[in-house]
Protein backbone atom coordinates (compact mmCIF):
# COMPACT_ATOMS: atom_id res chain seq x y z
CA UNK A 1 0.00 0.00 0.00
CA UNK A 2 1.48 3.30 -0.93
CA UNK A 3 1.47 6.16 1.52
CA UNK A 4 2.02 9.89 0.96
CA UNK A 5 5.70 10.77 0.76
CA UNK A 6 6.68 7.62 -1.13
CA UNK A 7 8.52 8.06 -4.43
CA UNK A 8 5.93 9.14 -6.99
CA UNK A 9 7.15 6.39 -9.30
CA UNK A 10 5.62 3.84 -6.93
CA UNK A 11 2.24 5.56 -7.19
CA UNK A 12 2.29 5.14 -10.95
CA UNK A 13 3.12 1.43 -10.80
CA UNK A 14 0.73 0.72 -7.96
CA UNK A 15 -2.25 2.83 -8.99
CA UNK A 16 -1.74 3.46 -12.71
CA UNK A 17 -3.84 0.43 -13.68
CA UNK A 18 -6.82 1.29 -11.47
CA UNK A 19 -6.79 4.92 -12.61
CA UNK A 20 -6.80 3.62 -16.19
CA UNK A 21 -9.80 1.37 -15.49
CA UNK A 22 -11.69 4.31 -14.04
CA UNK A 23 -10.81 6.55 -16.99
CA UNK A 24 -11.82 3.89 -19.50
CA UNK A 25 -15.05 3.15 -17.68
CA UNK A 26 -15.99 6.84 -17.77
CA UNK A 27 -14.66 7.82 -21.21
CA UNK A 28 -13.82 6.56 -24.69
CA UNK A 29 -10.29 5.23 -25.26
CA UNK A 30 -8.56 8.37 -26.57
CA UNK A 31 -10.15 10.54 -23.90
CA UNK A 32 -9.25 7.92 -21.29
CA UNK A 33 -5.57 8.20 -22.24
CA UNK A 34 -5.74 11.98 -21.87
CA UNK A 35 -7.56 11.74 -18.56
CA UNK A 36 -4.96 9.27 -17.25
CA UNK A 37 -2.07 11.59 -18.16
CA UNK A 38 -3.84 14.70 -16.85
CA UNK A 39 -4.57 12.88 -13.61
CA UNK A 40 -0.96 11.96 -12.96
CA UNK A 41 0.40 15.36 -14.00
CA UNK A 42 -2.03 17.07 -11.61
CA UNK A 43 -1.14 14.56 -8.91
CA UNK A 44 2.59 15.17 -9.42
CA UNK A 45 2.00 18.92 -8.99
CA UNK A 46 0.10 18.47 -5.76
CA UNK A 47 1.91 15.42 -4.34
CA UNK A 48 4.40 17.17 -2.00
CA UNK A 49 1.44 18.84 -0.24
CA UNK A 50 -0.63 15.69 0.17
CA UNK A 51 -1.49 15.19 3.84
CA UNK A 52 0.38 12.26 5.41
CA UNK A 53 -2.79 10.40 6.42
CA UNK A 54 -4.36 10.52 2.96
CA UNK A 55 -5.62 7.48 1.08
CA UNK A 56 -3.48 7.73 -2.03
CA UNK A 57 -5.67 5.60 -4.30
CA UNK A 58 -8.81 7.51 -3.29
CA UNK A 59 -7.00 10.77 -3.91
CA UNK A 60 -5.90 9.68 -7.40
CA UNK A 61 -9.36 8.36 -8.30
CA UNK A 62 -10.88 11.65 -7.17
CA UNK A 63 -8.52 13.55 -9.47
CA UNK A 64 -9.36 11.14 -12.30
CA UNK A 65 -13.09 11.64 -11.63
CA UNK A 66 -12.67 15.41 -11.92
CA UNK A 67 -10.61 15.11 -15.10
CA UNK A 68 -13.22 12.82 -16.63
CA UNK A 69 -15.97 15.32 -15.75
CA UNK A 70 -13.92 18.13 -17.35
CA UNK A 71 -13.49 16.10 -20.51
CA UNK A 72 -17.18 15.15 -20.65
CA UNK A 73 -18.18 18.79 -20.18
CA UNK A 74 -15.82 19.94 -22.91
CA UNK A 75 -17.22 17.26 -25.21
CA UNK A 76 -20.78 18.27 -24.34
CA UNK A 77 -20.04 21.89 -25.25
CA UNK A 78 -18.32 20.99 -28.50
CA UNK A 79 -20.83 20.87 -31.37
CA UNK A 80 -19.90 17.41 -32.52
CA UNK A 81 -22.32 15.03 -34.17
CA UNK A 82 -21.16 12.25 -31.86
CA UNK A 83 -23.22 13.65 -29.04
CA UNK A 84 -22.89 10.48 -27.06
CA UNK A 85 -19.92 11.68 -25.04
CA UNK A 86 -19.43 8.35 -23.40
CA UNK A 87 -18.49 6.67 -26.63
CA UNK A 88 -18.16 2.97 -26.82
CA UNK A 89 -14.63 1.73 -27.06
CA UNK A 90 -13.56 2.13 -30.62
CA UNK A 91 -12.78 -1.24 -32.11
CA UNK A 92 -10.36 0.42 -34.51
CA UNK A 93 -8.23 1.44 -31.56
CA UNK A 94 -4.69 0.10 -31.69
CA UNK A 95 -5.44 -1.94 -28.65
CA UNK A 96 -7.76 -4.89 -28.46
CA UNK A 97 -10.37 -4.52 -25.78
CA UNK A 98 -11.74 -7.59 -24.21
CA UNK A 99 -14.13 -10.35 -25.18
CA UNK A 100 -17.00 -9.48 -27.52
CA UNK A 101 -19.68 -10.62 -25.09
CA UNK A 102 -18.65 -7.85 -22.72
CA UNK A 103 -19.18 -5.16 -25.33
CA UNK A 104 -22.83 -5.41 -24.28
CA UNK A 105 -21.89 -4.94 -20.68
CA UNK A 106 -19.73 -2.00 -21.58
CA UNK A 107 -22.52 -0.38 -23.60
CA UNK A 108 -24.93 -0.97 -20.75
CA UNK A 109 -22.50 0.75 -18.38
CA UNK A 110 -22.30 3.76 -20.71
CA UNK A 111 -26.09 3.98 -20.71
CA UNK A 112 -26.53 3.99 -16.95
CA UNK A 113 -27.62 7.27 -15.36
CA UNK A 114 -24.46 9.18 -14.29
CA UNK A 115 -24.78 8.48 -10.55
CA UNK A 116 -25.35 4.76 -11.07
CA UNK A 117 -22.45 4.58 -13.47
CA UNK A 118 -20.22 6.50 -11.10
CA UNK A 119 -21.26 4.38 -8.14
CA UNK A 120 -20.55 1.13 -10.02
CA UNK A 121 -17.19 2.38 -11.31
CA UNK A 122 -15.90 3.82 -8.03
CA UNK A 123 -17.23 1.06 -5.82
CA UNK A 124 -16.53 -1.96 -8.00
CA UNK A 125 -13.70 -0.93 -10.32
CA UNK A 126 -11.80 1.40 -7.97
CA UNK A 127 -12.74 -0.54 -4.82
CA UNK A 128 -13.54 2.63 -2.89
CA UNK A 129 -15.53 2.74 0.35
CA UNK A 130 -19.14 3.93 -0.05
CA UNK A 131 -18.35 7.01 2.06
CA UNK A 132 -15.75 8.06 -0.53
CA UNK A 133 -17.99 7.12 -3.44
CA UNK A 134 -20.72 9.30 -1.90
CA UNK A 135 -18.33 12.23 -1.59
CA UNK A 136 -17.33 11.91 -5.25
CA UNK A 137 -20.92 11.72 -6.43
CA UNK A 138 -22.08 14.45 -4.07
CA UNK A 139 -24.73 12.23 -2.54
CA UNK A 140 -25.32 10.49 0.76
CA UNK A 141 -23.70 7.17 1.55
CA UNK A 142 -27.11 5.46 1.49
CA UNK A 143 -27.84 6.98 -1.92
CA UNK A 144 -24.44 5.83 -3.20
CA UNK A 145 -25.21 2.29 -2.06
CA UNK A 146 -28.59 2.41 -3.78
CA UNK A 147 -27.04 3.78 -6.97
CA UNK A 148 -24.45 1.01 -7.02
CA UNK A 149 -27.08 -1.65 -6.38
CA UNK A 150 -29.41 -0.23 -9.05
CA UNK A 151 -26.53 0.02 -11.48
CA UNK A 152 -25.46 -3.58 -10.91
CA UNK A 153 -29.07 -4.72 -11.25
CA UNK A 154 -29.35 -2.92 -14.59
CA UNK A 155 -26.11 -4.50 -15.81
CA UNK A 156 -27.34 -7.91 -14.67
CA UNK A 157 -30.36 -7.67 -16.98
CA UNK A 158 -27.97 -7.36 -19.92
CA UNK A 159 -26.31 -10.59 -18.93
CA UNK A 160 -29.67 -12.29 -18.48
CA UNK A 161 -31.20 -11.08 -21.70
CA UNK A 162 -32.61 -14.12 -23.45
CA UNK A 163 -30.69 -15.34 -26.42
CA UNK A 164 -32.65 -14.19 -29.51
CA UNK A 165 -31.99 -17.53 -31.21
CA UNK A 166 -33.59 -19.59 -28.52
CA UNK A 167 -33.64 -20.45 -24.87
CA UNK A 168 -30.65 -20.37 -22.66
CA UNK A 169 -29.72 -23.52 -20.81
CA UNK B 1 -44.17 -19.88 -13.69
CA UNK B 2 -41.07 -17.68 -13.83
CA UNK B 3 -38.21 -18.65 -16.04
CA UNK B 4 -35.42 -19.84 -13.79
CA UNK B 5 -32.40 -17.54 -14.09
CA UNK B 6 -28.84 -18.11 -13.03
CA UNK B 7 -28.07 -15.05 -10.96
CA UNK B 8 -24.79 -13.35 -11.74
CA UNK B 9 -23.14 -11.92 -8.65
CA UNK B 10 -22.17 -8.27 -8.40
CA UNK B 11 -18.57 -9.36 -8.13
CA UNK B 12 -18.72 -11.35 -11.31
CA UNK B 13 -20.23 -8.38 -13.12
CA UNK B 14 -17.48 -6.20 -11.64
CA UNK B 15 -14.82 -8.66 -12.77
CA UNK B 16 -16.19 -8.71 -16.31
CA UNK B 17 -16.40 -4.93 -16.41
CA UNK B 18 -12.85 -4.69 -15.10
CA UNK B 19 -11.65 -7.04 -17.81
CA UNK B 20 -13.33 -4.86 -20.43
CA UNK B 21 -11.61 -1.67 -19.24
CA UNK B 22 -8.22 -2.96 -18.14
CA UNK B 23 -5.26 -1.66 -20.12
CA UNK B 24 -2.43 -3.99 -21.05
CA UNK B 25 1.15 -3.48 -19.85
CA UNK B 26 2.32 -2.04 -23.15
CA UNK B 27 -0.38 0.63 -23.10
CA UNK B 28 0.43 1.60 -19.53
CA UNK B 29 4.15 1.72 -20.33
CA UNK B 30 3.45 3.99 -23.29
CA UNK B 31 1.34 6.34 -21.16
CA UNK B 32 3.94 6.31 -18.39
CA UNK B 33 6.71 7.25 -20.84
CA UNK B 34 4.60 10.14 -22.13
CA UNK B 35 3.94 11.26 -18.58
CA UNK B 36 7.64 11.23 -17.65
CA UNK B 37 8.57 13.21 -20.78
CA UNK B 38 5.93 15.81 -20.02
CA UNK B 39 6.82 15.99 -16.32
CA UNK B 40 10.43 16.60 -17.34
CA UNK B 41 9.45 19.40 -19.73
CA UNK B 42 7.25 20.98 -17.04
CA UNK B 43 10.04 20.83 -14.44
CA UNK B 44 8.00 18.52 -12.21
CA UNK B 45 10.70 15.93 -11.57
CA UNK B 46 12.72 16.76 -8.46
CA UNK B 47 14.65 13.48 -8.40
CA UNK B 48 15.20 11.38 -11.52
CA UNK B 49 16.84 8.00 -11.40
CA UNK B 50 18.01 5.05 -13.44
CA UNK B 51 20.14 1.98 -12.89
CA UNK B 52 23.46 1.08 -14.46
CA UNK B 53 25.18 -2.27 -14.81
CA UNK B 54 28.62 -2.15 -13.26
CA UNK B 55 31.38 -4.54 -12.22
CA UNK B 56 29.81 -4.33 -8.75
CA UNK B 57 26.29 -5.18 -9.76
CA UNK B 58 23.44 -2.84 -10.49
CA UNK B 59 24.12 0.75 -9.42
CA UNK B 60 21.32 3.21 -8.74
CA UNK B 61 22.03 6.70 -10.10
CA UNK B 62 19.86 9.58 -8.94
CA UNK B 63 19.99 13.27 -9.83
CA UNK B 64 18.32 16.39 -8.49
CA UNK B 65 17.93 19.47 -10.66
CA UNK B 66 21.37 20.51 -9.33
CA UNK B 67 23.26 17.39 -10.32
CA UNK B 68 24.13 13.85 -9.34
CA UNK B 69 22.83 13.43 -5.80
CA UNK B 70 23.16 9.71 -5.12
CA UNK B 71 24.91 6.59 -6.32
CA UNK B 72 23.87 3.44 -4.48
CA UNK B 73 25.19 -0.11 -4.51
CA UNK B 74 22.80 -3.02 -4.62
CA UNK B 75 23.52 -3.95 -1.01
CA UNK B 76 22.11 -0.59 0.08
CA UNK B 77 18.73 -1.72 -1.33
CA UNK B 78 17.68 0.68 -4.07
CA UNK B 79 14.09 0.77 -2.87
CA UNK B 80 15.18 2.05 0.53
CA UNK B 81 17.51 4.57 -1.06
CA UNK B 82 14.68 5.97 -3.21
CA UNK B 83 12.40 6.17 -0.17
CA UNK B 84 15.09 8.16 1.67
CA UNK B 85 15.51 10.50 -1.30
CA UNK B 86 11.74 11.03 -1.35
CA UNK B 87 11.86 11.94 2.35
CA UNK B 88 15.06 14.03 2.26
CA UNK B 89 14.75 15.81 -1.09
CA UNK B 90 11.24 15.55 -2.56
CA UNK B 91 8.67 12.81 -3.17
CA UNK B 92 8.56 13.84 -6.85
CA UNK B 93 10.85 10.93 -7.68
CA UNK B 94 10.56 9.39 -11.14
CA UNK B 95 12.42 6.76 -13.12
CA UNK B 96 13.68 9.08 -15.84
CA UNK B 97 16.95 7.97 -17.44
CA UNK B 98 17.65 10.92 -19.73
CA UNK B 99 19.02 13.34 -17.09
CA UNK B 100 21.46 10.61 -16.04
CA UNK B 101 22.65 9.45 -19.43
CA UNK B 102 25.82 11.54 -19.21
CA UNK B 103 26.68 10.21 -15.74
CA UNK B 104 26.03 6.65 -16.90
CA UNK B 105 28.28 7.10 -19.94
CA UNK B 106 31.13 8.56 -17.86
CA UNK B 107 30.85 5.77 -15.31
CA UNK B 108 30.94 3.19 -18.10
CA UNK B 109 34.11 4.81 -19.43
CA UNK B 110 35.62 4.86 -15.93
CA UNK B 111 34.89 1.15 -15.37
CA UNK B 112 36.46 0.39 -18.74
CA UNK B 113 39.63 2.23 -17.63
CA UNK B 114 39.15 5.00 -20.19
CA UNK B 115 38.30 7.84 -17.83
CA UNK B 116 40.29 9.26 -14.93
CA UNK B 117 38.17 12.29 -13.99
CA UNK B 118 34.43 12.81 -13.88
CA UNK B 119 33.08 15.91 -15.48
CA UNK B 120 29.69 15.97 -13.78
CA UNK B 121 27.65 18.35 -11.67
CA UNK B 122 27.34 16.84 -8.20
CA UNK B 123 24.73 17.81 -5.60
CA UNK B 124 26.15 17.16 -2.12
CA UNK B 125 23.21 18.58 -0.17
CA UNK B 126 22.74 15.26 1.62
CA UNK B 127 26.04 15.80 3.47
CA UNK B 128 26.36 18.70 5.90
CA UNK B 129 29.04 20.40 7.98
CA UNK B 130 32.29 18.52 8.40
CA UNK B 131 31.05 15.61 6.28
CA UNK B 132 30.49 17.99 3.45
CA UNK B 133 34.00 19.48 3.92
CA UNK B 134 35.44 15.96 3.73
CA UNK B 135 33.58 15.15 0.53
CA UNK B 136 34.65 18.43 -1.06
CA UNK B 137 38.25 17.51 -0.30
CA UNK B 138 37.88 13.94 -1.65
CA UNK B 139 37.27 15.30 -5.10
CA UNK B 140 40.88 16.59 -5.08
CA UNK B 141 42.42 13.14 -4.52
CA UNK B 142 43.76 12.10 -7.89
CA UNK B 143 43.00 8.92 -9.76
CA UNK B 144 45.36 6.11 -8.82
CA UNK B 145 46.46 7.70 -5.54
CA UNK B 146 45.32 7.20 -1.94
CA UNK B 147 45.22 9.24 1.23
CA UNK B 148 44.88 8.25 4.88
CA UNK B 149 41.81 9.09 6.94
CA UNK B 150 44.09 11.26 9.10
CA UNK B 151 45.31 13.23 6.09
CA UNK B 152 41.73 13.70 4.91
CA UNK B 153 40.63 14.91 8.36
CA UNK B 154 43.45 17.43 8.35
CA UNK B 155 42.72 18.60 4.82
CA UNK B 156 39.06 19.09 5.76
CA UNK B 157 40.11 21.34 8.64
CA UNK B 158 39.94 19.05 11.69
CA UNK B 159 43.18 17.09 12.08
CA UNK B 160 41.91 15.26 15.18
CA UNK B 161 38.57 14.23 13.65
CA UNK B 162 39.92 11.07 12.04
CA UNK B 163 36.97 8.94 13.05
CA UNK B 164 34.52 11.59 11.78
CA UNK B 165 36.40 11.66 8.49
CA UNK B 166 35.89 7.90 8.22
CA UNK B 167 32.22 8.35 8.98
CA UNK B 168 31.92 11.02 6.28
CA UNK B 169 33.44 8.57 3.78
CA UNK B 170 31.11 5.75 4.81
CA UNK B 171 28.12 8.07 4.35
CA UNK B 172 29.29 9.42 1.01
CA UNK B 173 26.09 9.82 -1.05
CA UNK B 174 27.97 9.78 -4.35
CA UNK B 175 30.62 7.05 -4.12
CA UNK B 176 32.95 6.38 -7.07
CA UNK B 177 32.39 9.88 -8.51
CA UNK B 178 33.37 11.37 -5.15
CA UNK B 179 36.25 8.95 -4.61
CA UNK B 180 35.98 7.86 -1.00
CA UNK B 181 37.52 4.55 -2.12
CA UNK B 182 40.85 6.41 -2.34
CA UNK B 183 40.92 6.89 1.42
CA UNK B 184 42.68 4.08 3.33
CA UNK B 185 43.91 3.45 6.85
CA UNK B 186 47.27 4.82 8.00
CA UNK B 187 48.47 1.27 8.68
CA UNK B 188 48.01 0.48 5.00
CA UNK B 189 44.93 -1.72 5.39
CA UNK B 190 42.10 -0.88 3.14
CA UNK B 191 39.27 0.19 5.48
CA UNK B 192 35.55 -0.23 5.04
CA UNK B 193 33.48 0.65 2.02
CA UNK B 194 29.78 1.16 1.31
CA UNK B 195 29.92 -1.21 -1.60
CA UNK B 196 31.93 -3.79 0.35
CA UNK B 197 35.68 -4.12 0.86
CA UNK B 198 36.02 -6.23 -2.28
CA UNK B 199 34.60 -3.42 -4.41
CA UNK B 200 37.04 -0.96 -2.86
CA UNK B 201 39.94 -3.31 -3.56
CA UNK B 202 38.81 -3.76 -7.16
CA UNK B 203 38.53 -0.02 -7.73
CA UNK B 204 41.99 0.66 -6.25
CA UNK B 205 43.57 -2.18 -8.22
CA UNK B 206 41.91 -0.97 -11.43
CA UNK B 207 43.16 2.58 -10.91
CA UNK B 208 46.66 1.39 -10.02
CA UNK B 209 46.83 -0.69 -13.21
CA UNK B 210 45.51 1.97 -15.58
Amino acid sequence: MSVPGQPFEELISEHGPVVMRVCRAMLGPADADDAWSETFIAALHAYPDLRPASNVRGWLVTIAHNKAIDILRRAARAPRPTADVAQRPNTESTERLDAPVDDDLRTALDRLPPKQRGAVVYRYLADMAYADVAALLDSSEAAARRSAADGIAALRTVLHRPDPKGQRP
Amino acid sequence: MNTPTISVSAHEIAARLAAAVTADEAKLAELRAGLVARAGRDGLIDVSYRTLDSPFGLLLLAASKDGLIRIAFEMERHEDVLARLAADVSPRVLAAPAPLDDAARQLDEYFAGHRRRFDLRVDLRLARGFRRAVLDHLRDIDYGTTQSYAAVAAAAGKPTAVRAAGSACSHNPVPIVVPCHRVVRSDGTIGNYLGGTAAKQTLLAMEAAA
